[in-house]
């Protein structure tokens, strides 16, 4: 901030002059996002303090000492890569059918005309609004009416499988995708495809070729925010898992947080072990989300 | 019928019944993925007669890594048959035990005895296990059986370890002041009073769980009401707006200023470590608050009974849950479930758990306890010497009215203690919906 | 999420065509319906059976009394006994109501002025914007389990943050136990991480803002503040929309962060955790837990329904 950084160039110094508000913005600024850091590096100081250190001299003290042991403990002690793998493989199938499918609905109801569509749209639209407890009963009674040949579900019924939980977040998820690409597709000028239809372009064409990748923006926001919501998830597993194994990586922190012993610290540790992934994505898609989530702006 | 959206661009367009018809079609395929896979399954759980599925809720570290230790005993000696363990976090199995049963559930399964295993027992999700009581009757004591027996008369339940409820203290903190071991009520009051008077908290106290307390108040009732009256009411049948509950809320209005501060918003791990660090004298809870404590402190850790209040019941009752193991209904594995089950009622499986958790003590009368440490030896002792035993108050009352009526009135209690009257009410209010 | 936006007329591509061209609309092949209909008909079926056919299902079991165990013959129909219950006397039922809707109120307050203000603060050219911006969305990511233990450690008496900070040690405040204050507490902590998801749908916003509108305002002497409220926020009205009603979902839905902290008892009630006491646990009261579950819904539905009236009329209108 200081003037000595300042490029020589002119057309930079116009327009980063430090003038009192400047600083005063960026104060405001800083101070606001170290608010906002706080509890987190609260979490990380707590997780890198030893419980010998911590149930003596209490949390708010200084360290003795810094050390990443309760890090390998929680890593080790939670089984973690294990768990990361169950959801993985919840979490990335859940995903890509959620966008492949939304995609799907969002094409047709936003390029063809039927009665319909509006309806189809709203009913995706309100079902992804519902509170997510109002289904729970009855939703787990249909999974175990649903019976499964083994090599698609262990447990040959959609209960205690992966695939229960990955049917579900696909089936709740898609409303809100759908209504997001739906609404980003209206702005993709109808032209396009007027004129591949008027080629002789089939339905499939149309979209997978000429639509899809034209939403590229808005998929990778959708995939950033789908991913945290899918990741983070803690009730379905919850209800539909019954084997502890099986059990997504947010569930199995609470094997860290022991009924008969706590020990915050790893508790600490392992809670952010387990938020990194969400964190890496975010910063990896950080770039597309903005952009992404700017549809069908003023600018056309 | 030519349709059209309002919109002003020029669309393809189809008519509605085609359109239904063909989203139909499509549906039609959707569905037959799911109808087809039905046709196939339905096998039941695991056919395979060399595996026994064990369902562990066990998920601490210190027990599920004793409980594995037992199990592998198993291995050793059944000629063959192996275990799969399913570890479940404590309270997420307990929030799940309901589909869990009506699922498909482990072979052998982990639950707790009296009220609360009878309530599944009654309903028909667990198997029957009374054949092999026959065999294994005499490793238990008659309390034992009776907290393993549903209403039917048969058992259902076959009990692993236990652990007593009481005061609990550090010997060196006690010695160094010169406490000791109040018997009448009017006396830990008093000790209470010089403890608070020495700067310490007299009785550590937390109850933001939700069930801490509900150990409090089951001491504070069997000592008033006896045993008899204490089991009574939490099965429906005496009613919670009785003078007698009345006293019980009184008595503890009495200790509540002798108790930690804001239990309300402190874990009960929270609470040992203010014993542990001697910051608090007692501690009223079950003996696995001994895991918290540093190994080389473990010896210094020491209860005593819940003194008396009532003369006419005296220290007569004990409460000590019993952990244990059921059956599923439709085991996958009849044999090896009852082989497993008959192993976990000998003496060896629950010494070898004993070695690495030590603060449980076995439930077959013949284990040697030589190996016991001193906390250990007391807590035998003690359940040994009981006329009566409950488990607790969530495992001796409905588990509905336990986790709603209960809980929430204790925690109205505990944050009001002037508002006896009106929590006693609802308790009896939600009671009589229960127990209909 | 902004895109709910129609398209100024004026910017539209190649002007809007005339009203009757339908007759250029062309006719779909056989395997072109097929495929369209597979398209929509498959996402369809998905969604109507895994949520809307349980929904039915819930409303259906809210006039019934059953614990969750056997089969349908099991299950007693006792009309509409639950909701006289719950109304008059399930005593968790008010609070839960009262705290949903202070939940509500201080969602559509605080988070969102903070989420705007620094959004808007935002919106222009600044160093470091993205790492400010990375900073205040950094919660956003977190699952609200983990908020609530971050919180736990910030809130507890016993040598927590926050009481040591305000020098309290002595005689801590009970943030998490005392019911006066927890639901604030905790809702403290739900803005933390509702903030910068507000902040973001308003960047958003923002940055879909023609920047020739504002240089035509500050040409005409607006000062800074007028051209927000006089022409960017206006234009804004259809993120509005959509930040209220992401609101009033996420303050209907609340759920985990009370969970996790204390189950959502002794003052932290909401619907959503009357639903699960009820459904979920051992011993399940089925139609009581759907009967606030429909509760939920209703008043869930009489936030969607307005705001889909809203958007798709709008639709219909262009």
């Amino acid at each position: 901030m200081t003037a000595t950084l300042e490029r020589p160039s002119v057309a930079v110094r116009k327009k980063r002059s430090v003038t009192p508000a400047r600083v005063a913005l960026h104060v405001f600024l800083v101070l606001t996002c170290l608010m906002t850091l706080t509890p987190l590096l609260w979490a990380v100081y707590a997780s890198l303090r030893t419980y010998e250190d911590t149930s003596v001299n209490g949390y708010f003290s200084i360290a003795k000492s810094l050390t990443f042991e309760n890090f390998a403990k929680a890593w080790e002690i939670g089984d973690l890569p294990h768990f990361y793998w169950n959801t993985f493989l919840i979490t990335v199938p859940a995903l890509i059918l959620t966008l492949v499918l939304s995609s799907m609905v969002a094409f047709g109801v936003s390029r063809f005309s039927f009665k319909f569509n509006i309806a189809l749209l709203m009913l995706f639209t309100a079902g992804n609004l519902l509170p997510q407890q109002v289904i729970v009963t009855p939703l787990w009674r249909l999974y175990r009416l649903i019976e499964l040949p083994a090599w698609m579900s262990e447990s040959e019924s959609l209960i205690d499988s992966p695939l229960g939980v990955i049917l579900i977040h696909i089936a709740f998820q898609m409303g809100f995708c759908t209504f997001v690409l739906s609404n980003y597709m209206k702005t993709i000028p109808y032209e396009l495809t007027e004129a591949a239809r008027v080629d002789g372009a089939s339905v499939f064409r149309q979209y997978w070729q000429l639509t899809l990748p034209l939403c590229r923006p808005v998929l990778a926001a959708l995939a950033t925010l789908e991913f945290t919501w899918i990741y983070n998830d803690f009730l379905w597993a919850l209800v539909l898992i019954q084997d502890g194994d099986k059990m997504p990586v947010t569930s199995a922190l609470q094997n860290l947080k022991g009924t008969f012993f706590t020990d915050n610290n790893l508790i600490a540790a392992g809670s952010l072990l387990v938020a990194l992934p969400t964190l890496v994505v975010f910063f990896v898609l950080q770039r597309q989300f903005v952009g992404g989530l700017t549809l069908g702006s003023t600018k056309g | 019928m030519v349709l059209q959206t309002p919109g002003s661009t020029p669309l393809p367009h189809f008519g509605r019944r085609t359109m239904l018809r063909v989203m139909l079609a499509g549906a039609g395929v959707a569905a037959t993925s799911g109808l087809l896979s039905a046709c196939g399954g339905g096998s039941g759980s695991g056919g395979d007669s060399k595996v026994v599925t064990f369902g562990n809720n066990l998920s601490d570290q210190v027990p599920k890594d004793a409980i594995t230790a037992a199990l592998k005993g198993f291995e050793g000696q059944s000629g063959g048959l192996s275990v799969t363990i399913n570890t479940k976090q404590h309270e997420q199995y307990q929030e799940q035990i309901n589909n869990y049963l009506q699922g498909k559930p482990d072979d052998v399964l982990a639950w707790f005895a009296g009220y609360r295993m009878r309530f599944f027992a009654d309903q028909g999700l667990t198997g029957d296990v009374s054949d092999l009581w026959g065999k294994i009757g005499g490793n238990y004591s008659d309390a034992l059986k009776q907290a393993s027996t549903a209403t039917d008369g048969k058992q259902y339940f076959v009990p692993f370890t236990q652990y007593p409820w009481g005061m609990f203290y550090r010997k060196s903190v006690w010695q160094e002041r010169g406490y000791a071991v109040p018997k009448t009520l009017d006396e830990l009051v008093a000790l209470a009073t010089k403890m608070k008077a020495d700067g310490l908290i007299p009785i550590a106290f937390a109850q933001k769980q939700g069930w801490p307390g509900m150990g409090t108040f089951d001491q504070l009732n069997f000592r008033t009401n006896g045993y008899q009256f204490h089991v009574d009411l939490l099965a429906g049948k005496e009613d919670w707006q009785d003078k007698r509950v009345k006293d019980v809320f009184d008595t503890w209005k009495r200790l509540l200023p002798f108790h930690q501060e804001n239990a309300l918003g402190r874990e009960w791990q929270e609470a040992a470590q203010s014993l542990q660090q001697k910051k608090s004298g007692m501690y009223l809870l079950g003996s696995f608050l001994g895991q918290q404590f540093p190994d080389a402190e473990k010896e210094d850790l020491d209860f005593f009974p819940f003194p008396e209040i009532n003369p006419e019941h005296g220290t007569d009752t004990v409460e000590a849950p019993i952990d244990g193991y059921m059956m599923a209904k439709k085991p996958g594995n009849p044999e090896g479930a009852l082989k497993l089950l008959e192993y976990l009622s000998t003496a060896e499986p629950q010494l070898t758990y004993l070695k690495s958790d030590s603060s449980v003590v076995a439930t077959n009368q013949k284990a040697d306890t030589s190996s016991y440490n001193s906390l250990q030896k007391k807590a035998a002792e003690v359940i040994k010497g009981a006329k009566h035993i409950t488990q607790f108050l969530d495992r001796d009352t409905d588990p509905g009215f336990a986790s709603e009526a209960a809980t929430n009135g204790l925690i109205e209690f505990i944050k009001d203690p002037n508002s006896v009257d009106s929590v006693l009410k609802g308790m009896a209010d939600q009671a009589k919906n229960i127990f209909k | 999420m902004t895109a709910v936006q129609e398209k100024p007329k004026a910017v539209a591509p190649s002007g809007p065509p005339p009203r009757r061209r339908g007759k250029r609309a062309t006719a779909l092949a056989g395997t072109d319906k097929l495929v369209l209909a597979l398209m929509l008909g498959i996402p369809a079926v998905v969604h109507l059976l895994f949520v809307w056919v349980p929904t039915l299902g819930s409303i259906a079991l809210s006039f019934s009394r059953w614990n969750g165990i056997g089969g349908l013959e099991d299950i007693e129909w006792i009309g509409v006994a639950n909701y006289v219950e719950i109304f008059s006397e399930y005593p968790r039922f008010w609070p839960a109501v009262q705290h949903n809707l202070i939940w509500l109120l201080f969602l559509l307050v605080v988070p969102t002025t903070a989420g705007l203000l620094l959004a808007v603060l935002l919106d222009r050219e600044l160093r470091f914007s993205r790492i400010y911006q990375s900073a205040l969305y950094m919660p956003m990511v977190l699952s609200l389990a983990l908020v609530g233990f971050i919180w736990q450690l910030i809130y507890t008496p016993d040598g927590g943050l926050l009481n040591s900070l305000l020098g309290l040690s002595a005689d801590p405040v009970d943030w998490i136990g005392d019911s006066d204050i927890n639901l604030y507490a905790v809702l403290v902590a739900a803005a933390w991480r509702h903030t910068g998801y507000i902040m973001l749908l308003y960047l958003a916003g923002l940055k879909s803002v023609d920047p020739a509108l504002k240089e035509a305002a500050a040409l005409d002497g607006a000062s800074s503040a007028q051209t927000f409220f006089r022409v960017t926020f206006p234009v804004m009205k259809p993120v509005n929309i959509v930040v209220a009603v992401v609101t009033v979902i996420e303050a209907l839905r609340a759920f985990d962060i009370v969970y996790v902290i204390n189950k959502g008892r002794n003052g932290l009630e909401l619907l959503s955790v009357l639903v699960t006491d009820n459904i979920i646990g051992e011993a399940s009261r089925i139609g009581r837990g759907s009967a606030v579950a429909v509760i939920l819904l209703t008043i869930s539905l009489g936030v969607i329904i307005p705001y889909l009236y809203q958007v798709f009329s709008k639709e219909n209108r262009t």
